[in-house]
């Protein structure tokens, strides 16, 4: 009785082990690089591990063809190495000794592919299922470009200093018109005053300056302009 | 006898608030984006610390001199170049036209480099940085082709930002997102040029000042970066061997020369509204050694950057390797580092050298990452960008790096827009009713839609015709004929003593010789080495194109003939005035040979222009 058993356990073994070997058909190669994607956080990789990868491709079986009774001893996994690769092998529950379509497979690891990632805690560059390409995200588009909006805070600050120097500069030419012509005024009040106060020119009461020899200031109209 | 203070001259010519902004305002027309971006190239490729011989030489004999000269005669005839050229002589007006025309024609394509730099800033404010992700192609299911055969940031340079044509003759569209960047440009050039120097003396402390503070803080953080000493060690190890070209000695002239902003007439400009007595000497060194300096010191983080950049991607290139050894020889992860990579290649080489061979790993070498030199826009727009990303709190770093950028470009485009403004201002022919706003607003409308051409899709090389040919040869001629007409013409024994009334001493032998002969038979040598140079192989250029079998190298091209017809017109027409007004005042001359209001031009002097 023993001995059967131990026959029949044997034959099972063998014939599991010749589903499961590295490039045998619908087999795929997993690699996983918890290091990199953890750093000191980075588990283990025991055989509790193994149960939970087992448990989640049976997972996505399951949710890929509601009908599927995938158990988790159908899935198997073999040369397991250090670098934490191996290879893996879903076999029908309803056959017996035959394995699951690559397609099935890998339409279902597809499909559930967020979920298995995050029970390992890492993403789809980290948890390789070579042969099986992920689906590039669509590009995330603002409904307006930010650039714009920088664009248009920038421009209404620059429009806003023009105008402001414009009306400036209008207003400090109204008002020097205006200056203009009340010094008129006063020049002809100054020239008063030179006949009356002799030689005390009128530049000097607007000026902080001392004295102003009026040799000097003659001199300059010497030279002869061009 | 009390001598009356300063008293302000009443001839209505504007001046500078203080003679800080003065230095200032020459300080960023000189300091600009070429410190940058050229000098620390030249360094690199022209054997490192050994540059700074030629380059100080030229800086003694011909950078300094030329721009003393300069400013000397601004502040003595107190007139914009073409009125200081008519006073020297009326022979001599044409160049001043020659000053003027080439800041008009650098005036155009500058600006349009500060609207890649503002395109870039404003772009800097998305997470993720747009040149760091390849878009997606049109069906979704893989990358940008384009994008994927070179990198995401030559993408963004040359297809989003350009949209450049693989062909000069292709002019492509009009870009809009570049036009708007440029009428924002040409406003912000409006509004800090709108009164002349009243308003550009105001923002030159911010636009010359921030500048330096960026460059103090890239510097800092540069220097923490890995790979930073190794990218410094490359740049500053001297290689005197390089010393025996005289192309070596050839680029130190040119540098310093177009570095100085010499013979554009916006530094003649500029110190036209100093007051006469006033140390133009003791200005001309300090504004030339500063620009010295800023070079020297901007090429510290630049280079600091550079390396740290090499060092990452030599990095890069060993765990691109490591992976591929350790996914083939399912090895655990980290048992290969870095460090003992070479011991593993070695030891896996003897014993499975098949596999190697079948992985085909590149070579990493550092000396070939460091060696990947670039210079203007390229070591701006794409090898910084590329930097940056790699930096924590990228957008940060690049919004910094993009504003100290536009404000080197903008402080040059000052002076150059004053060299544009005030001989406008002071000819006869503008009425005095014009108010300055007006003059100015309509200069900067009329740039702005003849710049409108550099917004095409083949602008930028349109851009590199006018850098090389409007905005190099004229100005060695313009630069050599200021020399020969302020030495030969005015008589250097007259222009000593305008000096001496200026500065309150002789000047100095060293003056004496350099303006006499040292720097014209410089200025003579760089331009008849830089005309052989040019001819000797036909002008080509480096096109961007994507159907191109070795891209993403750039495909070799050559100017068509009339590409090649505008690149002499745009070196001859600035110079080509200089006989032209000679000719006319010799033909006017002949017609009132009696005439005695014609004044010939030696009674001119210092004192009696200041009407």
């Amino acid at each position: 009785m023993l001995r059967v058993l131990l026959l029949t356990l044997s034959v099972i073994a063998i014939t599991y082990a010749e589903l499961c070997k590295p490039d045998a058909q619908n087999a795929f190669k997993v690699r996983l690089s918890i290091k990199t994607a953890l750093g000191e956080n980075a588990y283990a990789w025991d055989a509790n591990e193994e149960y939970l990868f087992k448990a989640m491709v049976a997972f996505a079986m399951r949710r890929y063809s509601s009908k599927s009774t995938t158990q988790i001893s159908n899935v198997l996994l073999c040369n397991v190495t250090d670098r934490v690769s191996f290879w893996f092998v879903v076999t029908d529950p309803s056959k017996n000794v035959t394995t699951v379509p690559g397609s099935e497979v890998e339409a279902a690891i597809r499909m559930n592919r967020n979920r298995i990632n995050s029970a390992f805690l890492l993403s789809d560059k980290t948890l390789q299922f070579l042969k099986i390409t992920s689906t590039l995200s669509p590009p995330v588009e603002p409904s307006t470009p930010a650039w714009l909006i920088v664009f248009g805070v920038v421009l209404c600050l620059i429009v806003a200093g023009i105008v402001f120097l414009i009306v400036a500069g209008i207003k400090k030419h109204k008002k020097k018109n205006k200056e203009s012509t009340e010094r008129e005024n006063l020049e002809e009040k100054c020239e008063v005053t030179v006949t009356v106060e002799n030689g005390i020119p009128c530049e000097t009461l607007d000026l902080k300056a001392g004295h102003i020899n009026g040799v000097f200031a003659a001199d300059a109209e010497r030279f002869t302009s061009l | 006898l009390s001598v009356p203070p300063e008293i302000p001259k009443e001839d209505g010519r504007p001046k500078w608030d203080n003679k800080f902004q003065y230095i200032l305002s020459c300080i960023g027309f000189a300091v600009g984006l070429g410190n940058v971006w050229r000098f620390p190239y030249l360094c690199q490729i022209h054997g490192g610390g050994a540059f700074l011989i030629p380059y100080i030489i030229a800086l003694l004999f011909e950078g300094i001199p030329l721009l003393h000269l300069e400013l000397a005669l601004g502040q003595c005839l107190r007139k914009g170049s073409i009125g200081a050229w008519n006073s020297i002589s009326p022979y001599l007006g044409g160049v001043g036209v020659g000053s003027w025309m080439v800041s008009v024609l650098v005036s155009l394509y500058y600006n349009t480099v500060l609207t890649w730099v503002m395109w870039y800033f404003i772009n800097s404010f998305q997470e993720p940085l747009p040149w760091s992700v390849c878009p997606l192609n049109e069906n979704r299911t893989g990358l940008n082709e384009e994008c994927y055969e070179s990198t995401a940031v030559n993408y963004f340079w040359y297809r989003k930002t350009l949209n450049i044509t693989p062909d000069v003759t292709e002019t492509g569209t009009l870009q809009w997102w570049l036009i708007l960047c440029l009428g924002t440009c040409w406003a912000i050039v409006y509004l800090c040029t709108i009164r002349g120097i009243e308003t550009t003396g105001k923002a030159i402390y911010v636009t010359a000042l921030f500048p330096y503070l960026v460059l103090t803080i890239f510097l800092i953080h540069g220097l923490t970066l890995p790979g930073a000493t190794d990218g410094l060690a490359y740049l500053f190890t001297p290689n005197l061997n390089t010393l025996k070209n005289p192309r070596v000695w050839l680029d130190a002239a040119t540098q310093i020369f177009f570095s100085l902003s010499l013979a554009f007439g916006g530094l003649i400009a500029f110190s036209s509204y100093n007051p006469p007595k006033n140390d133009c000497e003791k200005d001309a060194v300090t504004v030339a050694l500063v620009n010295s300096v800023t070079s020297l010191y901007a090429s510290i983080p630049v280079f600091s950057v550079l390396g740290f950049k090499a060092t990452t991607g030599y990095w890069e290139c060993l765990d691109r390797n490591i992976i591929s050894i350790i996914n083939e020889f399912d090895l655990p992860e980290e048992s290969i580092m870095r460090q003992n990579y070479t011991a593993w290649i070695s030891f896996l080489n003897s014993s499975y050298p098949e596999k190697i061979a079948g992985l085909k790993l590149k070579n990493c070498d550092l000396q070939e990452f460091l060696d990947q030199s670039v210079s203007g826009t390229g070591l701006a727009f794409i090898i910084f960008t590329q930097a940056i990303m790699l930096m924590p709190g990228s957008q940060a770093w690049a919004i910094l790096f993009f504003i100290m950028l536009f404000c080197l470009g903008l402080s040059s485009m000052f002076g150059n827009i004053e060299g544009v403004f005030t001989p406008l201002l002071e000819l006869p022919a503008i009425p005095k009713l014009i108010p300055k706003e007006l003059l100015s607003g309509i200069i900067c409308l009329i740039c702005f839609l003849i710049a409108l051409c550099f917004t095409l899709g083949s602008g930028s090389y349109w851009i590199d015709i006018f850098d090389s040919y409007a905005g190099s040869l004229p100005l060695l001629v313009i630069a050599f004929l200021e020399v020969i007409g302020v030495v030969y013409v005015y008589k250097i024994k007259r222009f000593s003593k305008d000096v001496e009334m200026m500065t309150g001493r002789k000047p100095h032998l060293y003056w004496q010789i350099t303006w006499r002969f040292i720097s014209p038979l410089l200025l003579l040598i760089v331009f008849v080495a830089f005309v052989i140079l040019q001819i000797q192989k036909p002008p080509s250029y480096a096109a961007w194109n994507p159907k191109y079998e070795g891209f993403p190298m750039k495909e070799d091209k050559v100017y068509p003939p009339w590409v090649l017809a505008i690149c002499v017109l745009l070196a001859v027409l600035p110079c080509v005035f200089v006989p032209l007004v000679a000719l006319f005042h010799l033909i006017k001359r002949t017609h009132r040979t009696k005439d005695s209001s014609f004044v010939p031009p030696e009674v001119f002097s210092c004192q009696g222009t200041n009407s």
